[in-house]
């Protein structure tokens, strides 16, 4: 047997390289893949053993139940609106054949909103808020980088507001709200308005921090070469703040957006702005038997579309950064 | 005649929590134009206080610096700086670093083909016009080094300052440099203050070198006038007698007259020296 072995084409290296594959190869797949088997199995024991006013707690099977009749509601809902608008157009184009100076009426439908809608208007409510709060904090993190006097004036306000939950600040912006957009023609739902605004200041806190970080611990020798070129200081900024910060800034930017997607299922809770949120607060509310069940593949699709956001900023980051060895994981 | 450059009774004193620390006491030097002169001296004597004070990056306490006539108030391109650690702009290339520099001093002056020209002539001098596309972090420190003198020498500096240039360098790229330097130095005959720690640099390349006393209250020792003959070769001047005598008479200066005496108390102070300096 052993004889068999030796005279087979063997050479070392391609062993080592095969062994490399291996290692790496388990590294990617086998142990991840371990690891949620082993997770699966411990939820399918666990979830048998509590019992709940709803029932028994869901198990994997449960959830994944009910993704499929999610997705049945999803395309059931579409098909139901693309019938509306199909006899819509019909019996406004029998009108207008009837009387030719009918003005036809479009009406949009009105039916529920899916999980799937409810998961874009969360990442449209996400987006908003956290780049309306990147407006305000880079600026102010660049001008706190580069004034030690302003910094010194401004860091306390926002070391202290960093904490602040977004459940303390919802009711005070739900109110301000509701006193100041007085439109008869809203653009925007005030139940949207109130959820990005809380993004926004809860979002605020980590770009502030890490850009006035960033430009403020900017190298003397760059100052000295700005100085020496007695460059403007808009130039100043653009040429050698800028891009010398522009990696905390990343940093910056991927905590804020990281805490504004954790912040926003909250505020859609308490604001019914129609986003993922609002989907667990109504099934909460339901408490039917598959509720539980429901909640869990939104806690899975939230967690999956925050990781995803995620790497997104990390791929921007390595886009935008001159820096490669500052944006490894 | 009155000097080129004036260095005229540099006082400098630095506030510290512990009370004013005084770095530089009655410094006072006049430079020709076309002179290459050397500061030498240990480490936090005040050699990078005086060359910042020269480049307007520092304000003298009292005294101050005549260039060509007028006084030194702020940092300009006219007082160039080759810095320590290159300075490059990490996310530039060499060209790009070289045309921030060009673009700032004479961007109304060149139209976009001179400009371009004038930076490939800069980063050519140096010997860099191979990699001028590559950024800093693609290039080793001794190439980082050519383009900052490049960046300095584009600026078409009246002073060409240099911040121990060569000091973070191995020794067979820091002879390199040298020659380099040498053979640029022959071309534009630039005024030029070179700080260093090596007294083979010092001796090679200066018509003066100038010799500081410790701080703190460092000052001038002594100066010493360099008189080999130009083009200079470091293997021929290895055996040159009067080479030789100058080198000796810098070490006689830095180890016996002004010896660093390692005690405790004196370290504290050459380390405050140090921060204040830094």
């Amino acid at each position: 047997m052993t004889t068999i072995i030796n005279k087979l084409p063997i050479t070392t290296p391609s062993v080592v390289s095969l062994k490399n594959f291996i290692s790496s190869i388990s590294k990617v797949l086998i142990l991840p893949f371990i690891g949620i088997t082993l997770f699966l199995m411990f939820w399918t024991v666990a979830a048998q053993n509590i019992n709940t006013s709803l029932g028994k707690f869901p198990g994997p099977q449960a959830v994944y139940e009910q993704f499929h009749s999610l997705y049945g509601e999803h395309t059931a809902e579409r098909a139901k609106a693309e019938k509306f608008y199909e006899r819509q157009e019909v019996r406004n184009a029998a009108r207008l054949e009837a009387d030719p100076t009918y003005n036809a009426k479009v009406r949009n439908y009105t039916g529920k909103e899916t999980f799937f809608d409810q998961i874009l208007t969360s990442l449209v409510t996400v987006t908003s808020g956290f780049l309306l709060a990147a407006m305000i904090a880079i600026p102010l993190g660049i001008a706190m980088g580069l004034n030690r006097h302003l910094n010194a004036a401004v860091n306390p306000i926002v070391q202290i507001f960093k904490p602040v939950s977004p459940l303390a600040w919802l009711p005070l912006i739900t109110m301000v709200v509701s006193a100041l957009y007085v439109s008869d023609d809203p653009m925007v739902s005030k139940s949207f308005l109130n959820s990005l605004l809380t993004v926004t200041l809860c979002s605020l806190w980590p770009m502030v921090i890490n850009t006035s970080i960033g430009v403020s611990s900017l190298d003397q020798d760059l100052k000295n070469v700005s100085r020496v070129l007695r460059l403007p200081m808009l130039k100043h900024i653009q040429k050698i703040v800028l891009p010398a910060s522009i990696p905390m800034i990343f940093t910056g930017m991927r905590l804020s957006f990281g805490v504004a997607w954790m912040v926003l299922i909250a505020a859609e809770m308490l604001a019914q702005n129609p986003g993922l949120g609002k989907f667990v607060w109504d099934e909460f509310q339901n408490g039917s038997s598959d509720s539980l069940a429901r909640i869990m593949a939104a806690v899975i699709v939230i967690g999956f579309i925050g990781f995803l956001l995620d790497r997104g900023m990390l791929q921007l980051q390595r886009m935008a950064s001159w820096d490669k060895s500052a944006t490894t994981v | 005649m009155s000097a080129f450059l004036d260095i005229s009774h540099i006082d400098m004193v630095f506030p510290t929590p512990t009370g004013d620390f005084t770095a530089l006491k009655g410094v006072d030097l006049q430079i020709k134009k076309g002179e290459f002169v050397s500061l030498i001296g240990h480490s936090g004597c005040g050699k990078s206080t005086v060359l910042n004070v020269v480049a307007g990056l520092y304000q003298a306490t009292t005294g101050g610096v005549i260039l060509n006539n007028r006084e030194v108030r702020e940092p300009g391109p006219e007082r160039a700086v080759v810095f320590q650690n290159h300075s490059l702009l990490p996310w530039l290339t060499s060209y790009q670093n070289v045309e921030l520099a060009v673009k700032q001093v004479f961007g109304n002056k060149m139209n976009k083909a001179e400009t371009k020209e004038w930076i490939e002539h800069n980063l050519k001098l140096v010997h860099m016009d191979h990699a001028m596309h590559k950024r800093p972090n693609e290039i080793s420190g001794g190439m980082k080094q050519r383009v900052g003198i490049a960046r300095a020498l584009a600026m078409q500096p009246e002073v060409l300052l240099m911040d121990e240039p060569f000091g973070a360098l191995d020794a067979l790229t820091r002879a390199h440099m040298q020659d380099s330097l040498m053979e640029i130095q022959n071309e534009l005959n630039n005024t030029v203050i070179m700080i260093t720690h090596d007294v083979d640099e010092a001796v090679l390349l200066s018509d003066r070198i100038v010799m500081m006393t410790n701080g703190p209250s460092a000052t001038i020792g002594e100066i010493l006038d360099v008189e080999l003959e130009r083009p200079r070769d470091r293997l021929s001047l290895a055996k040159d007698i009067e080479y030789n005598r100058l080198r000796a008479e810098v070490l006689t200066f830095l180890y016996e007259k002004q010896r660093k005496v390692e005690n405790i108390s004196s370290k504290k102070t050459a380390t405050t020296a140090k921060k204040a300096t830094a």
